[in-house]
């Protein structure tokens, strides 16, 4: 007798989608078809899609030295809650995961609760800082495959090259947060119409195109498997497509607010609509929708970046930048981008775990393979109202949404169930 | 109107009978006893986030003009510094029975967060580079008092335009009042897309001196030196102050406004912001007379609906 | 609507307080006409014309406003501010304040609050077109064009040919017509 059975889904195979049931025993896929026989528990799939768990290569999880507005369990809660079973935690704790022990108490805390498999990244300089390496060989047999400064962005080109090469050399990926600091440091949201009309110090595009440029560049000079995250502009998509039809190993990644919202939002004042990079024009949103869609985009990633509400119960400017998104991430792309069952597993889930190197998530099911699954039905319409995560800075509570997660499995557990 | 926050979207006859109510109470304030009881038994609390000596005094006079209390609240004096969210320093304030809130912040928005958490009127006394709105009515009672009316008027507002709220006012209210505003200051210090904006532009006082009823010139923040939005305090003046020379050239009506504080020997020479037709003085008496009427519009009577 | 007042009705008792006004204060000399806007205004100036006439030099008369004094700010609909006008210094003058309807009394309070704040009149004086009753203060005019007993539900409509077009005064049931 099995386990779980996931009864009449659309499932992700590697030979392709049907419509069928998948047998889960012993944490492992036992069988994929039908009649596969009695199950302990069944829970119906039908009008949903089964696929990989999705797989988040950009979460904020706050552990160490933040937990007023986040933990490695609450965060993870919400991960399952949104269909992940993987994530890539960023190193801007305090202190910075810029050191292998750090990097092992962050998947230990994971490992105790039980709800996701976290992988930390670590920085690429020594506490952030943008000067001096950070122990990459020792990040590196820690377990460590991506290494970003994320919050800050590497600003000396110099230093930037020599991290590059070094990363180069042990096969990782250098995963920037590409804001140039000068044309960026006195603004709160996008230079455009709506920040002038609102007074507002602006960020330039610019801010963003100039470092992803020269990070390409020197990319291109170091051979070094290069990540943009958070792309926010249609400048910034056209670099990447640009660097990967020059045959650069460069990826790129969107975030959920990206995709859905504007910079007309920051009318409201509210908080939840500071970001950064900032939202931007919907010229730049068509852009990257159509970059997610054609695949110049690999990836989407969270950025779940939870406040605490003191930190958000302030004007927009005093505000901290970013906002929560595991729990809606899946909903908002399918809404809003409507990939089909396909490609929208490869940006949420295969693609991630591809860059990350996750071998045991984000692939397409098949049997004996671990039982990171996710049921997700395309087609229902839900408003969220609570969150798991210890923080609610999310511009989603309260909006409708499509496209809701159904079932969540880690290592063929339930970690959560509709 | 439940809040004063912005001049974007008053209409004209809110406006005009704004300036109506402020004429009455301009009156009010040359009496033997400047003060009548209207608000008595209501308080008004300051909030100021950002220091201003006169802005503050001009609300506190205007409420007690109308004999309400009046409490103010710094945050050199507060919770602010311990980590207190401004949400929770706005409820702590409200606790206290306080009728209507005077906000002035640094940050763009804040008066629109107070509306959004309490239930009382919120006037926006300036925040950030956004919107100072009592300083526009001010503006416009100064100059309907000089000319009338401000239908047909051409104003041209000088400086640093990008980083001012009274600007930002000035020109919804004034072009809703029938105005036409020209913008002139080098690229630097005005807005990215004018063209967005019900004004036209100049790069270049001369051209429009002649033409203009009035001569808006806004202060220029000599603590930065200017050093990074144009070359030299010195060459500011040159091209964009208010000299002697150029005040020669306006026509004989027209005037000269300033929202103070001033910098002499910058935006405006010393003669000139001496003269009969610098109406910088009219400006400060008309804004607790303009702040009166905008306190007993949100706190006098029913309000709208 | 009844007509309780005429054209010729208002003219006689204008002129008749006018008179009663010399008589009792022995002269003008001392004597500031104020008018409570919007209708106290008008009778003002007319009792003013008729004190000119009697009197053979130029009386004007000034205008009080009282909104801001009313103690239902509160309570009723948006009060605007009106002018105040006074023509001279009203310290150790006798002001006689004019208005059309005495009701309840509460503007006048009003009126005498706005006045203390003008100066140190020597005495007040009140001149009502028509005195309705149902006081609600410890107040009474000096000189009532006609006393009208009324219920409370009905109104008093006094007009002036300045402001309405049309001179006299009507009662209104009030009901629901």
């Amino acid at each position: 007798m099995h386990d779980l059975l996931l009864k009449g889904g659309s499932v992700l195979t590697h030979e392709g989608i049907s419509v069928t049931d998948v047998a889960i025993a012993n944490g492992r896929v036992a069988a994929i078809g039908s009649d596969l026989g009695e199950a302990g528990e069944t829970i119906e799939c039908g009008g949903a899609w089964v696929g990989p768990g999705f797989v988040d290569m950009h979460t904020h999880l706050r552990e160490p030295g933040q937990e007023w507005k986040e933990n490695i369990a609450s965060g993870t809660a919400a991960a399952a809650a949104g269909g992940y079973t993987a994530l890539l935690a960023m190193p801007n704790t305090d202190p910075p995961i810029d050191s292998a022990h750090l990097a092992r108490y962050v998947s230990d805390q994971a490992f105790r609760a039980r709800n996701a498999y976290v992988v930390s990244a670590g920085c690429l300089t020594m506490e952030r800082a943008g000067e001096r390496m950070a122990h990459l060989d020792e990040l590196w047999d820690a377990g460590v495959r991506i290494f970003t400064d994320d919050g800050d962005t590497v600003q000396n080109a110099s230093v930037l090259r020599a991290a590059m090469e070094y990363v180069a050399q042990l096969g990782g990926v250098v995963s920037q947060h590409a804001v140039d600091r000068d044309l960026s440091a006195a603004g709160f949201m996008h230079e455009g119409s709506i920040s002038s009309r609102l007074g507002m110090q602006g960020i330039p595009r610019e801010a963003d195109d100039l470092t992803i440029s020269r990070d390409i560049e020197l990319a291109r000079l170091t051979a070094v498997r290069y990540h943009v995250q958070h792309l926010s502009t249609a400048r910034g998509v056209a670099l990447v497509k640009a660097a990967k039809e020059d045959g650069l190993p460069v990826t790129a990644e969107v975030t959920p607010h990206h995709l859905m919202f504007d910079h007309g939002e920051v009318l409201s004042m509210d908080a939840n609509y500071r970001m950064t990079p900032p939202l931007r024009e919907p010229s730049d949103t068509a852009a990257l929708i159509e970059g997610l869609r054609r695949g110049i985009i690999d990836v989407v990633a969270t950025d779940h970046a939870p406040h605490a509400a003191v930190e958000k119960d302030v004007p927009f400017e005093q505000s901290m930048s970013g906002v929560t998104g595991l729990e809606w991430a899946a909903s908002v792309v399918n809404g809003v981008v409507g990939l089909d069952q396909h490609d929208f597993f490869d940006r949420i889930s295969i693609a991630p775990a591809r860059i990350a190197g996750f071998t045991d998530h984000g692939q397409p099911l098949a049997e004996g393979a671990a039982g990171n699954i996710v049921v997700f039905d395309p087609d229902k319409r839900w408003t969220p109202s609570s969150t798991r995560s210890r923080s609610n800075n999310s511009p989603y509570l309260g909006r409708e949404l499509t496209g809701k997660v159904r079932a969540t499995l880690l290592d063929g557990v339930l970690t959560y169930a509709e | 109107m439940n809040h004063l926050l912005s001049t974007e979207h008053l209409d004209r006859s809110t406006l005009e009978e704004l300036l109506d109510e402020a004429e009455g109470f301009a009156e009010v304030l040359t009496r033997p006893i400047p003060k009548v009881p209207a608000l008595r038994g209501k308080t008004v609390a300051t909030m100021f986030f950002e220091p201003s000596t006169r802005t503050r005094l001009s609300f506190e006079k205007a409420a007690k003009a109308l004999s309400a209390d009046t409490v103010s609240f710094s945050p050199g004096t507060s919770a602010i510094s311990k980590g207190e969210s401004l949400k929770d320093t706005a409820l702590t304030i409200r606790a206290m029975g306080v009728d209507l809130i005077v906000v002035r912040h640094t940050a763009t928005g804040a008066p629109w967060r107070l509306a959004e958490w309490l239930d009382i009127p919120i006037v926006n006394g300036g925040d950030g580079a956004h919107q100072h709105p009592t300083q526009a009515l001010l503006d416009c009672l100064t100059i309907r008092q000089r000319f009338g009316s401000l239908d047909g008027l051409k104003i041209a507002i000088v400086g640093d335009i990008k980083h001012s709220r009274v600007a930002r006012s000035d020109i919804f209210a004034m072009t809703t009042l029938g105005a036409e505003v020209i913008l002139v200051g080098p690229p630097t210090l005005l807005p990215l897309d004018p063209e967005a904006w019900p004004v036209s532009v100049s790069h270049d006082l001369d051209s429009v001196i002649e033409e203009v009823d009035v001569v808006y010139l806004l202060r220029v923040q000599t603590e930065r030196g200017g050093a990074s939005v144009f070359p030299s305090l010195a060459e500011y003046a040159t091209r964009f102050g208010m000299t002697p020379e150029r005040f020669s050239r306006l026509k004989p009506e027209a005037v000269v406004m300033h929202p103070g504080p001033m910098n002499r020997g910058v935006e405006i020479s010393y003669d000139v912001a001496d003269d009969e037709r610098a109406l910088i003085l009219e400006q400060v008496t008309n804004g607790v007379a303009a702040r009166m009427a905008v306190l007993f519009r949100l706190l006098g009577g029913e309000h709208d609906a | 609507m009844r007509q309780v007042m005429s054209t010729e009705d208002l003219r006689r008792v204008t002129t008749r307080i006018a008179h009663e006004i010399v008589e009792r204060n022995e002269g003008t000399n001392e004597v500031v006409i104020v008018g409570i806007p919007t209708r106290g205004r008008p009778f003002a100036d007319r009792i003013a014309r008729v004190l000119s006439d009697i009197e053979g030099r130029e009386i004007t008369a000034g205008s009080l406003d009282i909104g801001m004094y009313r103690d239902d700010l509160d309570t009723r609909p948006r009060t605007r501010i009106g002018p105040t006008e006074i023509p001279e210094n009203i310290d150790g003058k006798t002001v006689v304040i004019a208005d059309d309807v005495l009701f309840t009394g509460r503007t006048i309070r009003a009126a005498l609050d706005a006045l203390a704040d003008l100066g140190r009149p020597g005495a007040v004086q009140l001149a009502v077109v028509v005195d309705r009753g149902h006081r609600q203060l410890p107040i009474r005019a000096d000189f009532v064009g006609k006393n009208i007993p009324t219920a409370a539900s009905e109104r008093i409509l006094v007009r002036f040919e300045e402001i309405d077009g049309e001179d006299g005064v009507w009662v209104d049931q009030g009901g629901d017509g």
